[in-house]
């Protein structure tokens, strides 16, 4: 990752944390300030899905040519997925005790986020269980895909097929319903942008990381050779 | 003579009520403190972003330098 967009990713979160608290948005009830959660909580899940789906590129590279290079980029963007993705849900609750009044419900939206959740968290069960380096990169790779077509109906379109207590869910447009002027996506936006920058880059550090292990491994190996 | 009394009562009552009201209204850099002092806590989050990528940058440069020195290990043995 260049260096510049480093700069651009910190750039933007930052513009984001003082337009995001300082900036007008629309005054309803209930919501109140709260409304500035779309700010914080939502990119963290457009971040997730993201990183998600270029870990389901570098699985689906692998598949086709097994390199070790794909396999550390599908587990590195995965790995930082599942944390944006808990950060999503953590965020949710304590937006849900305030706006809802209660910490988690039954609904469509939140039971979905939960299992994909699970469903990914099962990614690194996998992983951790299978000892043959080979082996764990094909069969994780190929539990990727499924697990990448679990999330996004489970996410993205079981909850708007039945009703939710969700925004975006239960026929809703998106967030269209907050968006009674459009100076919300001039944060939003560069929000999402800004924060999936930020994992990405994350995740770059955790691919060198592990190329280092592999490398340092190598030695030790030579060494003993 | 008592209405000049009365006049004299009336602008240094005037002149302590404004005082009072000064005191009340006392104009300070306020800046930090309007608007029920959301800047106090944009600046906190602020200096935690900052604090956290300034981290993650330190982060960055230990790795470069660590695969610095793994690429150039080898060619020392050899």
């Amino acid at each position: 990752m260049k260096t510049w967009l480093k700069i651009v990713a910190v750039a933007l979160v930052v513009y984001v944390h003082i337009g995001g608290l300082l900036f007008d948005v629309p005054r309803l009830n209930i919501l109140n300030e709260t409304i500035r959660n779309l700010y914080f909580h939502v990119p963290m899940w457009f971040g997730m899905t993201g990183l998600f789906s270029i870990s389901l590129y570098h699985s689906i590279r692998y598949l086709r040519n097994p390199t070790l290079e794909s396999d550390h980029k599908a587990v590195a963007f995965a790995t930082t997925g599942i944390v944006f993705g808990l950060l999503g849900i953590f965020t949710g609750m304590l937006w849900a005790n305030f706006a809802w009044g209660t910490f988690w419900t039954g609904d469509p939206k939140l039971n979905g986020a939960a299992i994909a959740t699970l469903v990914y968290l099962a990614y690194f069960v996998l992983r951790g269980s299978v000892d043959s380096q080979e082996q764990r990169s094909r069969l994780s790779a190929v539990y990727n895909i499924f697990a990448y077509a679990a999330m996004v109906p489970l996410i993205f379109i079981i909850p708007r097929l039945s009703s939710s207590l969700h925004p975006g869910s239960g026929g809703n447009p998106g967030f269209n319903v907050y968006d009674l002027d459009s100076k919300m996506r001039m944060v939003f936006y560069p929000a999402v942008i800004g924060w999936f920058l930020v994992g990405y880059w994350i995740s770059t550090l955790r691919i060198r990381i592990l190329a280092l292990e592999e490398k340092t491994a190598e030695l030790d190996y030579a060494k003993h050779a | 003579m008592q209405s000049t009394l009365k006049h004299l009562l009336l602008v240094f009552l005037v002149v302590i009520s404004f005082a009072s009201q000064a005191q009340q209204q006392a104009e300070m850099a306020d800046t930090m403190r309007s608007n029920g002092k959301i800047y106090v806590v944009v600046g906190i989050i602020l200096i935690i972003i900052a604090g956290l990528f300034v981290y993650l940058f330190s982060l960055d440069k230990k790795v470069s330098r660590l695969e610095k020195s793994i690429t150039e290990k080898p060619r020392k043995t050899k």
